[in-house]
């Protein structure tokens, strides 16, 4: 106990101990504050960095990119507004009516859409300049996405937490057989796909009705919770090519439908990860209480569970949204011309005739990644908080 | 029952009875089945179905014709291709010829993970013996490319290079993301500034990151111009030999991902207990024997789940060799999932779909050995 007392004493001490111990526990000694702050400001810079870089580079001219590297901006090079004007304003169709108009016929075209099958009526095409398509495709694909998985991704995971499931292991094993029928016969002999999945979602009907009965083992939730993540390890490029082949069976190929459910189910998993934790975390009573006063599964979940979990919601909802701008591999293959994003958009930059324009790829990139990190600082505030890796820990 | 309703009236029905409160109990009653249709629906639908269908994919050659593409049945011609025929070269390097080294570890490989099989014999169950035998077959394959290719001094194929990028990267990014948590997680001003920087790259778009860094590591007009300059090295060129240029791919991935670890590790570290580590520290210790006894053993089980969901995420980089490289020199920075696409574009559907099914296989087999043989390991241990 006296050794503990001597070697915190602030007072008695030579000038390494001062240096190198300290001052109090819970304390760092001088030098390792000193080692601690500049390891952090020399990660700062590289991180910051390759930011900063595409940022001046979208202020630069051709001659400023090509000399070799110019760092700062009215010493090195005198900055000018070329490619963000090349980008924004040179094309025809680049102002806001055009946005206004093309917002407009996204409404247009989608109730025409949903509408096809009972009136026929004539969809508007599109009059708009490349980067404001893009950018409007942009959002209104990952907005919609993201409310439609948050959505269905937070029932489930509700469900999953609160509500007994037993699927019989045989039922599965129907399934998964008739599907296999299914692909088969439609692959290598005329029969319309629609027709043979029909007859077979009949027959999967009939047989779970009677055969399905005599089966004994059945899965857990647990199960289908891990079924449901593990589809995450499905690496994106084994069912785009089949996705492709299906989206072009149902016309559907270039839609901004296709998108808006392939990023829904992409990132599926991830929101019921992370909301069936928050679910199970929470207090049974307050569900019970109003069960017993009679309020329905669906009242219980809309008026008292989801108002609870409002930050776990909203953290979830902003990761999603910001994977979903991010997306670029389902968007390359099934997006080819009426519903380019960002990403593809910004791809596309790439190659030239004349080379890459470097300053031009980077007004338009910059433009790309200014919302995701206004969202990533959003994000953030909600990890300090505790939210969102409580899934992690398992 | 039936003399209520024929009782009931407009304006003064019985409690429960109005169609539209049968209508609010049947859909209560079926709520399960609500609840969860349309998320299984959805991955029936556009995750297991393609699966399964982008078998006949693999097993077919498939032509463009004018009414829709034809499949010709060929069988495993597609996979029998990638390891012994046409593109042995791309997908698994040059195997031969095997050096000694090559060999002697190859054996030792071998001895290793057969000792590992025999040894839970006994205690295992029957399904637990089935899914060892798949991992060690795996384990025996890969450490046979492994020796015949790398360690035989040979080129390596996509495989390879999938396999760098995941354990290479996962290990870079780990230690990096674990010292800088480790720093932000001591006393210091300004935490919540750091760690909102920190987190940034994560979130930026991974075009966007393949843009900027292929900016940067341009050695003509990047900011690295003058240090290499300075270092003699103007005439080098990191992208003209196949492992400069995988690390520099590595690098540029670990910028974006080192975030992820970081973030998580943070979380773990400020779960410690303070106390624990106070109390160790007025018994003397240094902060080496701290991290070691203290804070390691209670973040272990959160470190291999972020390894897992890392090395998931790891196997399906395309992003950054496309835009920075294209795969090149040759197809030395090709990632399978690259592999894959630039075989579709080529046309060949029936290859694309097998090397997208053997990427499926490698990724399920690896995460699934390292999530049953560690992750469930060091969980169970922590609970104990």
């Amino acid at each position: 106990m006296k050794d503990v007392i001597v070697k915190f004493d602030p007072q008695n001490r030579s000038l390494m101990e001062r240096l190198f111990e300290p001052p109090a526990i819970g304390k760092m000694a001088p030098f390792t504050k000193v080692a601690v702050y500049s390891f952090l400001a020399i990660w700062s810079f590289f991180v910051l960095f390759p930011i900063y870089w595409v940022v001046i580079t979208s202020f630069k001219d051709a001659a400023a990119v090509n000399q070799g590297p110019n760092f700062i901006p009215f010493i090195d090079f005198q900055p000018t507004l070329d490619a963000w004007r090349i980008n924004f304003t040179a094309d025809p169709y680049c102002d806001i009516a055009s946005i206004a108009r093309q917002i407009y016929l996204l409404a247009h075209n989608s109730v025409v859409f949903v509408l096809s099958p009972f009136v026929s009526l004539q969809p508007m095409e599109p009059q708009i300049c490349k980067i404001y398509l893009a950018f409007t495709n942009s959002v209104v694909i990952s907005i919609i996405s993201t409310i439609f998985c948050v959505a269905v991704g937070s029932m489930a995971a509700y469900a999953l937490a609160r509500i007994q499931y037993k699927p019989k292991f045989g039922n599965i094993m129907i399934f998964v057989l008739l599907i296999l029928v299914v692909i088969l016969i439609s692959t290598y002999s005329g029969i319309p796909w629609w027709m043979s999945s029909a007859v077979a979602l009949a027959l999967f009907f009939f047989l779970a009705r009677s055969i399905g009965r005599h089966f004994k083992m059945s899965l857990g939730n647990g199960d289908i919770l891990f079924w449901m993540i593990s589809q995450r390890i499905l690496p994106p490029i084994v069912v785009v090519v089949p996705l492709y082949v299906m989206f072009q069976a149902v016309g559907l190929l270039d839609t901004h439908l296709a998108l808006i459910l392939l990023y829904a189910v992409a990132n599926l998993p991830i929101v019921v990860w992370l909301m069936h934790d928050f679910f199970a975390n929470l207090p049974i009573e307050l569900e019970e209480s109003a069960q017993l006063d009679g309020a329905t599964r669906f009242g219980i979940f809309w008026e008292i569970v989801m108002p609870l979990t409002r930050p776990g919601l909203a953290a979830t909802t902003l990761l999603i949204l910001v994977l979903n701008w991010n997306e670029y591999l389902f968007a390359v293959f099934l997006a080819t011309v009426k519903v380019q994003t960002m990403p593809i958009m910004v791809a596309a930059k790439n190659t030239g005739e004349k080379g890459v324009l470097w300053w031009e790829m980077c007004a338009v990139t910059v433009v790309m990644i200014i919302p995701v990190i206004i969202m990533s600082v959003l994000l953030t505030r909600f990890i300090s908080k505790g939210v969102l890796l409580g899934a992690v820990k398992g | 029952m039936s003399y209520n309703i024929k009782n009931s009236q407009p304006g003064n029905s019985p409690a429960g009875i109005s169609s539209g409160d049968k209508w609010r109990e049947w859909c209560d009653r079926h709520a399960g089945s609500f609840f969860i249709a349309p998320a299984v629906t959805l991955i029936l639908i556009f995750a297991i179905f393609p699966t399964i269908y982008s078998m006949v994919f693999a097993l077919s050659r498939v032509r463009f014709t004018g009414d829709g593409l034809q499949f010709r049945y060929v069988g495993f011609r597609n996979f029998e291709k990638q390891f012994f025929g046409s593109s042995e070269m791309h997908f698994l390097g040059r195997t031969e010829p095997v050096s000694i080294l090559g060999m002697i570890i190859f054996a030792v490989i071998v001895v290793a993970v057969f000792w590992w099989l025999y040894r839970s014999w006994k205690t295992a169950s029957w399904v637990r013996m089935l899914g060892r035998s798949i991992s060690a077959a795996m384990a025996i394959f890969l450490g046979w490319i492994l020796c015949a290719s790398l360690l035989s001094g040979n080129s390596i194929g996509t495989l390879y290079t999938t396999l760098f990028y995941v354990l290479f990267g996962c290990a870079v990014q780990f230690a990096i993301g674990t010292g800088l948590a480790f720093l932000c997680s001591q006393p210091i001003r300004g935490k919540n500034f750091f760690r909102v920087l920190f987190f940034i790259p994560l979130m930026v778009t991974p075009l966007g990151v393949g843009f900027a860094m292929r900016m940067i590591a341009d050695v003509t007009k990047g900011p690295f111009e003058p240090i290499l300059g300075l270092l003699g090295l103007q005439d080098w060129v990191w992208s003209a030999s196949p492992w400069s240029a995988r690390f520099v791919m590595v690098i540029c991935d670990s910028w974006q991902w080192i975030p992820f670890i970081f973030i998580c590790m943070l979380a773990a570290l400020e779960n410690v207990p303070r106390d624990h580590v106070e109390a160790a520290q007025v018994d003397g210790a240094s902060s080496f024997q701290i991290f070691r006894e203290v804070t390691w053993p209670q973040v272990v089980p959160v470190a291999v789940t972020v390894l897992l969901i890392r090395a998931i995420e790891a196997f399906k980089i395309m992003d950054l060799p496309n835009i920075m490289t294209g795969g090149g020199p040759g197809s030395s920075t090709e990632s399978m999932t690259l592999h894959s696409v630039y075989i579709w574009r080529a046309n060949d559907l029936g290859s694309s779909a097998a090397i997208a099914y053997l990427l499926l296989i490698l990724t399920v087999v690896v995460c699934a050995s390292f999530f049953n043989y560690v992750v469930l390991g060091q969980i169970r241990k922590a609970r104990t």
